[in-house]
């Protein structure tokens, strides 16, 4: 009976832990999300001459939780012809399912401390599982609406998202050939040897596959321009033409746990990438005052790094029209991501560097 | 072990559970959405029988891709549901008899098969440690069942093929824009200079296609 | 419960939490905002006009087959994961035989090329 009783408690310690570890992952995630809302819009107004919010706090600070606060103060409208279960249903599953990504992903070595909530064996195949979910946000929410506008809305989307998941699924390969394990630790564990140190140089930026697989970086860093919507692909939301696409009919808390999830899923791309190309949390040069900085810091910095070319993108480049998209997508990512997963293959298999 | 159990339990009572809300859901698409649910649930079953790669492409394939074109096909359909749900009575005898029929196949199936070798020799083979469950599957696919695999790629071929053959139907008078025309297009083919004298107009004789 | 299962299990609690603040962020406009609806205000919005008829409506073919070949190429990378991860042990008969299969599919993509399947007009 005793044994049993101290189980409970063991079991319930590691809960408080867990529970624990994951609000502070979440909490702080959402607090870098507010500050990095804000920089998006900061660099979109520095490129257009512009100064952005500058009213909340100091330099406008503190404008995403005014907006916050905002948002939580509206009135939630649900139109009448809508289906209501449905209707609410759809921005909790966009902004969970892109939370949810956040439980693989590594900030740090694990050599000290815990930096990942769980390591899974198949952590990216459970990144691409979760990010291939974030459709059904989308088409949810816009036939749950009953409106013309989210409907086509939703369709484009649908169709969009699909199609670039197959280059991303690709590159994703190619990056494993490398790798040799389907484990987030293991992609970034496999960064520290590379083509700089085969020449002598210590670890450095040139071991990360964003060198080695150039070609690669490029095709992911689009197709996660377009995997979320983000411009030059924000069709789904393409205000000349259809008003704001799915959302249209949103309002109050369930409109912005679409856009939650939206920042949260641009993120998550840019700690993906930061993962699979930029080398995680190892720093640029392995010499003595970069590599005495927390890991973390680094991987921030990256993940920052990412947002800011998402957010310069946005500002700079005109909107795709949509049978352009698709042809992107299918007749040049496609082709080219298949191609490479070939060459890869073969390059390491020729040479017998396969991990 | 109790959690495990738990979990199982959990999870199988909710497939169980959602598989019948897709049969009775009024709507199509909620019942597509039950759908969804009972692929979770699978996926956790899966993860529960330490086949975490399975349970992953259950979710990538099932729920990412081919729950998207039921999706897709629910909400293209634009019949009178109500006029649909007329016909459940009339045809549930059918309906219970093909249930039936799948039912006894699979308890004939557990009965032969349950206390069989096969499963004792599963049950006790063991599980090999430090090699992936994903890595298992990788060595075996690709060598030993190799015309397994190269039919699964034949069938995807028909699929693909097949899809095309079925769905595809080109729009007449359709202009599409063609971008090595429009990376070839040089000042010389794309403008010309004339000179216009006063009280002109200046137009060439014929207009130099779409500008 | 094995080490794998218990890989599994913050998952699932971090889930949970990320379910928490969600719902928590839904429901609370609920509590707190005024709700006040309206005819007009819980209408479908239409630029101005009122809604002719019902806004879910037969669409283009064309999102069937996009989604259709999505499947089958979301297939062939299912079966490039545990080709990627084993590809050192497998050596060259594996390569080959991905090769193989991969072009398989390649003619299966140069006649949807070819067809026009891929253009969206």
């Amino acid at each position: 009976m005793s044994d049993w009783t101290a189980n409970i408690w063991e079991y319930a310690l590691w809960l408080a832990a867990t529970v624990g570890l994951s609000l502070a992952l979440l909490v702080g995630l959402l607090i870098i999300i507010a500050f990095l809302l804000l920089m998006d819009r900061k660099v979109w107004a520095a490129v257009q001459l512009r100064r952005g919010p500058n009213v909340v706090g100091p330099f406008g600070l503190l404008q995403s939780f005014a907006d916050l606060l905002k948002f939580v103060l509206k009135e939630p409208v649900i139109p009448a012809g809508a289906d209501k279960g449905v209707f609410l249903l759809a921005p909790l599953v966009t902004a969970v399912c892109a939370l949810a990504a956040w439980a693989v992903i590594p900030l740090d070595e694990n050599s000290w401390g815990r930096w990942v909530i769980s390591d899974l064996n198949v952590g990216i195949l459970y990144l691409l599982a979760i990010s291939s979910l974030g459709v059904y946000g989308v088409i949810m929410g816009g036939w749950a609406s009953n409106s013309k506008y989210p409907f086509m809305g939703a369709l484009r989307s649908a169709a969009q998202m699909v199609s670039y998941e197959v280059s991303i699924g690709l590159v994703i390969i190619t990056v494993l050939l490398c790798v040799g394990s389907l484990n987030m630790t293991a992609i970034v564990d496999a960064q520290r040897l590379g083509p700089g140190t085969m020449v002598g140089l210590p670890g450095s930026i040139f071991d990360w596959h964003w060198f080695a697989l150039f070609p690669m970086f490029v095709v992911f860093f689009i197709s996660a321009l377009a995997e979320t919507n983000r411009p030059p692909f924000d069709l789904v939301e393409a205000e000349s033409e259809l008003v704001a696409g799915f959302m249209v009919e949103y309002a109050s808390t369930p409109y912005l746990l679409f856009m939650l999830g939206e920042y949260v899923a641009i993120v998550t791309m840019c700690a993906l990438s930061a993962i699979l190309f930029l080398g995680g949390w190892l720093p640029p040069l392995d010499i003595w005052p970069l590599n005495a900085v927390p890991g973390i810091v680094w991987f921030l910095l990256k993940v920052v790094f990412m947002f800011f070319m998402f957010a310069m993108v946005k500002a700079m480049v005109p909107r795709y029209r949509y049978d352009q998209l698709m042809r992107l997508g299918w007749k040049v990512f496609l082709p080219l991501s298949l191609i490479a997963v070939v060459v890869v293959a073969g390059f390491l298999h020729a040479f017998d560097l396969a991990p | 072990m109790a959690l495990t159990a738990v979990f199982f339990y959990l999870f199988a009572t909710l497939a169980v559970a959602s598989a019948a809300m897709v049969i009775v859901a009024k709507n199509p698409v909620h019942a597509v959405l039950f759908l969804i649910l009972v692929f979770f649930n699978a996926a956790g079953l899966f993860v529960l029988l330490n086949a975490e790669f399975l349970a992953m492409l259950l979710v990538i394939v099932y729920v990412g891709a081919v729950a998207v074109l039921f999706l897709f096909v629910v909400m293209m359909l634009d019949v009178d549901f109500a006029e649909l749900r007329a016909g459940f009575i009339k045809n549930a005898p059918i309906g219970v008899i093909v249930g039936g029929v799948v039912l006894a196949e699979l308890i004939a199936l557990f009965v032969a098969r349950g206390a069989g070798p096969v499963t004792t020799a599963v049950k006790g083979s063991p599980v090999p440690s430090g090699v992936s469950n994903t890595e298992a599957l990788g060595l075996i696919i690709y060598t030993k069942y190799v015309f397994f695999f190269q039919a699964a790629g034949l069938i995807l071929l028909v699929a693909m093929i097949g899809a095309i053959v079925l769905t595809l139907q080109h729009r007449k008078a359709v202009r599409r824009q063609s971008i090595p025309v429009q990376v070839a297009r040089t000042p010389a083919n794309a403008m010309a200079v004339v000179k216009v004298a006063p009280g002109e107009t200046g137009m060439p004789a014929e207009p130099k296609g779409q500008g | 419960m094995n080490e794998l299962l218990m890989g599994y299990l913050p998952l699932v609690v971090f889930i949970g939490v990320a379910l928490a603040i969600g719902a928590g962020l839904m429901v609370a406009p609920f509590l707190l905002a005024v709700n006040n609806p309206d005819p007009e205000k819980v209408s479908a919005y239409e630029c101005g006009f009122n809604a002719f008829d019902d806004a879910r409506m037969k669409f283009d073919v064309r999102f069937y087959l996009v989604s259709l070949l999505f499947i089958i190429f979301d297939l062939e990378i299912a079966f490039l994961f545990p080709w990627a991860v084993a590809f050192k042990e497998i050596g060259a008969f594996g390569f080959w035989s991905m090769m193989v299969f991969l072009g398989v599919l390649t003619i299966g993509f140069i006649y949807e090329w070819r067809k026009g399947a891929l253009e969206w007009d």
